[in-house]
């Protein structure tokens, strides 16, 4: 995607906000990638709802309403000495910019990819150029390790300074559990609900340390041995029966019309 | 044309604006005044004395020439008029709807003496509606000084800083963090008091004095103040507003169906979740719905909620002789619905097994002596705890400036307990070239306060730049 000023100035770990149209709703996205020459950034997203699902349906060289970015604070980046990166099932590909980085800076780096079942794996290739170790993991077992608990192992018999975690919020509160009896900093990027993306709404608010925190300026990255994931969990879902029929009533109404947002 | 004679005898009422219905507008989120007809707008400009030193003129924090341009309308010469209100301000179809006439301009006519002041407000409104209907025109434009200005946001006081710089020949660029200029009169301010389109008129107006707007540009982010002042830009104006909201922090805050004010204005006026599905952001609110505060936000957001359906209470900690809602709203809130229930504070929130708001406990206060500023004090009532069903609570405590420009540029003082940057009379801040002014200097404030420090800001940065050389 096209964005000049979101490219000069992105970092891994930061976010931006796309507006597909002037009745869209405003969605954050993780960055994956960016090309300072030609002024170019690009995001991955699943189809999860009636935005995403519209997102899906626009082709190159359509144009968005808007993007603000970049969002949030970058990732710290410098040496820390190993480092366990795990990424689940789309945060996989802006994890995978962080991996990059972290080499670069002369880590250590064990990348761990984890997805539903075998069909949803991707990227690993990348992974594998990226990083010194990949494993993988599946929750149904069809490739890899079955679920996470092979981390445990791997925790007991390896030391690590520093975890980085980007996935669903379930799999980043499982990964916090584990890592925190090794009290290994556990850096996760958490996803709230977010409407303007720049701490004027409080939508995103998160309660990490026992404290308010706005999830668009404070983070999106938090200690994930501080953050109150099922409080997370809940206010992801407060408007859950609305996104569902706005996502039935566009795909009944016809779905995807594509090339009103032509350039 | 022949000049029509004022009216010899005064009358002491003012002509009334048309209005909708209390009970239909509840409904709807048209807007709430009509706006005089042309005979309306002639009656009322004929109440004026033409005084010779205009008592109306001096509570005008802009200091628009008004008894000037009633009488154009008096002699229909309402081209002139419009210019007459223009060249002191530039949103006036904005500022006839919205700004505190009452404590203003209007509080100052020698004729509230002996009745209604002569309504200023309105006739200002009816010369900017005309205006939009027969067709803007632009002023001159002064010859290009070749000096570029960044402007931080594109709320009022950005926009009339953009606007004075650009008639005087400045190249001007505002940078907007939102996908739509106009700041809160977009995002908060709700469409039955001021009507988005006029909003979008009024942005249009100042993109066409050749104002060049980049929307989605958050500065702190997206670029930063120095990196303006490196990247070619002669000097900086930050109109960033007060955009952070508060929260109470009680126990329970974070249970869904409690919203900021911003969050709920935002989703309502921005994203306009009142028509969804056709816009695609939801908003969900219950049957009961608690409003917190009692500021002119308060009172939006309680209008909204009773668009939406809702029945509300505003839960105000003062008494209503302490409202500090513009008057005619609370009027207007009342009319459709609002019940209100003074002297009472957020303890906790209670929530249902999905994680919802369910109850409320409060506390009953009471007033105690004034401080220095005449504010009254208040302390909770021990053992006065009650508590009360509801679906959604709204939290509109107020808002402080947001501090990521403060964050992000070495050098710019602020205030360390409001969050407030500082300036001096003309808004220059602490930084060479920057200048700063509305709600981001002062806290949340009034539209024609901001656009008051727009201007000043204006014509200190014009003189700054033609002092370099
Ligand atoms: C900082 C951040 C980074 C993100 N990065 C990515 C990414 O790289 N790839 C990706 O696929 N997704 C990412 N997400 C999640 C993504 O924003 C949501 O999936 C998207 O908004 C869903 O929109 P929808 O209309 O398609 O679905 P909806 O039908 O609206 O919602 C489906 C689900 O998405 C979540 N959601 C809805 N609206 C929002 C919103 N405005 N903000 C956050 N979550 C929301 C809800 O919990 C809901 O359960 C990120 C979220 C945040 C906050
Ligand atoms: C609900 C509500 C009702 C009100 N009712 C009235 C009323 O009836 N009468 C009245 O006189 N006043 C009223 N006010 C107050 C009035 O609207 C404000 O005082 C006025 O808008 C302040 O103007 P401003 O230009 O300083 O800031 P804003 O209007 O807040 O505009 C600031 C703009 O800057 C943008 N911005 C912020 N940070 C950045 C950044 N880092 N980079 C780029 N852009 C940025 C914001 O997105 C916004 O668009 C009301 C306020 C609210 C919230
Ligand atoms: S003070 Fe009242 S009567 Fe006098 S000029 Fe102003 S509006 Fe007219
Ligand atoms: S998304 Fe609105 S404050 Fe964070």
């Amino acid at each position: 995607m096209e964005a000049p000023d979101v490219a000069a100035k992105a970092q891994p770990g930061q976010f931006l906000i796309v507006v597909p149209h002037a009745k869209g709703e405003r969605v954050p996205l993780t960055i994956c990638g960016y090309d300072r020459k030609k002024g170019t950034v690009s995001f991955a997203f699943h189809e999860v709802g009636k935005t995403t699902k519209e997102l899906a349906c626009f082709n190159e060289g359509d144009c968005l309403l808007n993007v603000t970015g970049p969002l949030g604070n970058p990732s710290e980046i410098k040496k820390f000495g190993k480092v366990l990166c795990v990424g689940g099932s789309i945060m996989i590909a802006p994890l995978l910019l962080q991996v990059k980085a972290l080499k670069e800076a002369g880590n250590r780096v064990t990348t761990v990819l984890g997805c539903r079942s075998k069909e949803f794996l991707f990227m690993q290739k990348e992974a594998e150029a990226l990083s010194d170790k990949v494993y993988i993991a599946s929750d149904d077992g069809t490739i890899g390790y079955k679920g996470l608990d092979f981390l445990k192992e791997l925790l007991k018999k390896e030391k690590f300074d520093r975890c980085v975690v980007l996935g669903p919020v379930v799999m980043m509160r499982d990964v916090s559990e584990i890592t925190k009896p090794y009290k290994i900093p556990t850096i996760v990027t958490l996803t709230p609900i977010m409407i303007d993306g720049m701490g004027m709404c409080g939508v995103c608010r998160v309660t990490v340390g026992g404290k308010m925190q706005f999830g668009c300026v404070d983070g999106p990255e938090f200690d994930g041995h501080q953050t109150d994931f099922e409080e997370l969990i809940r206010r992801q879902r407060t408007m859950l029966p609305e996104e569902r029929v706005g996502s039935l009533l566009w795909e009944t109404s016809g779905g995807c019309k594509c090339g009103r947002n032509k350039a | 044309m022949a000049e029509t004679k004022p009216k010899p005898k005064l009358n002491k009422k003012a002509v009334e604006m048309n209005k909708q219905e209390p009970k239909v507008r509840a409904k709807n989120f048209n807007e709430v005044a009509l706006g005089y007809t042309e005979e309306q707008a002639q009656e009322e400009a004929s109440r004026c004395l033409q005084c010779p030193k205009p008592q109306c003129v001096t509570g005008c924090p802009v200091e628009v020439p008004i008894p000037q341009f009633i009488k154009c309308i008096r002699e229909k010469k309402y081209a002139e008029g419009i210019a007459i209100i223009k060249s002191k301000n530039a949103l006036p179809a904005v500022c006839g709807r919205v700004c505190p006439q009452e404590t203003q301009c209007q509080s100052k006519c020698v004729i509230g003496k002996m009745g209604d002041p002569v309504s200023i407000g309105r006739l200002e409104r009816y010369l900017a509606d005309w205006e939009r209907e027969h067709g803007f025109q632009l002023p001159p434009k002064a010859k290009p000084t070749g000096k570029k200005v960044a402007i931080v946001g594109a709320g009022p006081a950005g926009l009339t800083a953009a606007a004075d710089l650009v008639k005087l020949g400045h190249e001007v660029t505002i940078f907007e963090a939102l996908h739509v200029g106009g700041g809160v009169l977009f995002y908060g301010i709700p469409e039955f008091r001021l009507p988005k389109a006029i909003v979008q008129n009024e942005v249009e107006y100042v993109q066409k004095l050749g104002v060049e707007l980049r929307l989605g540009n958050l500065i702190g982010r997206t670029h930063t103040i120095p990196e303006l002042m490196k990247n070619g830009y002669d000097a900086v104006f930050i109109g960033s507003g007060a955009g952070l909201p508060q929260f109470t922090g009680c126990p329970g805050e974070n249970l869904g169906g409690i919203y900021s004010a911003n969050e709920f204005l935002i989703r309502v006026n921005l994203m306009k979740s009142y028509a969804f599905p056709e816009y695609d952001t939801p908003i969900r609110i219950g049957k009961h719905v608690v409003v917190i505060g009692g500021g002119n936000v308060a009172m939006d957001c309680a209008r909204c909620s009773m668009r939406l359906g809702a029945e509300v209470c505003l839960l105000y900690r003062r008494s209503r002789d302490e409202l500090p809602a513009r008057h005619e709203e609370i009027e207007n809130a009342e009319e459709e619905g609002l019940v209100c229930k003074f002297l009472a504070a957020p303890v906790e929130f209670y929530g249902d097994e999905k994680g919802w708001v369910k109850s409320m406990k409060c506390i009953c206060m009471e007033l105690g002596a004034p401080d220095e500023k005449g504010r009254r004090s208040v302390k909770p009532i021990p053992g006065s705890e009650f508590t009360m069903d509801v679906d959604t609570v709204i939290i509109a405590i107020g808002q402080t400036p947001n501090p990521i420009i403060q964050r992000t540029t070495a050098g710019l003082e602020s205030n360390p307990k409001h969050g407030t940057i500082n300036v001096n009379e003309v808004g220059k801040t602490s930084l060479e070239g920057v200048y700063a002014g509305g709600d981001v200097a002062t806290g949340a404030a009034t539209v024609i306060s901001a656009m008051g420090a727009g201007k000043r800001a204006a014509k200190a940065i014009h003189e700054y730049l033609m002092s370099k050389k």
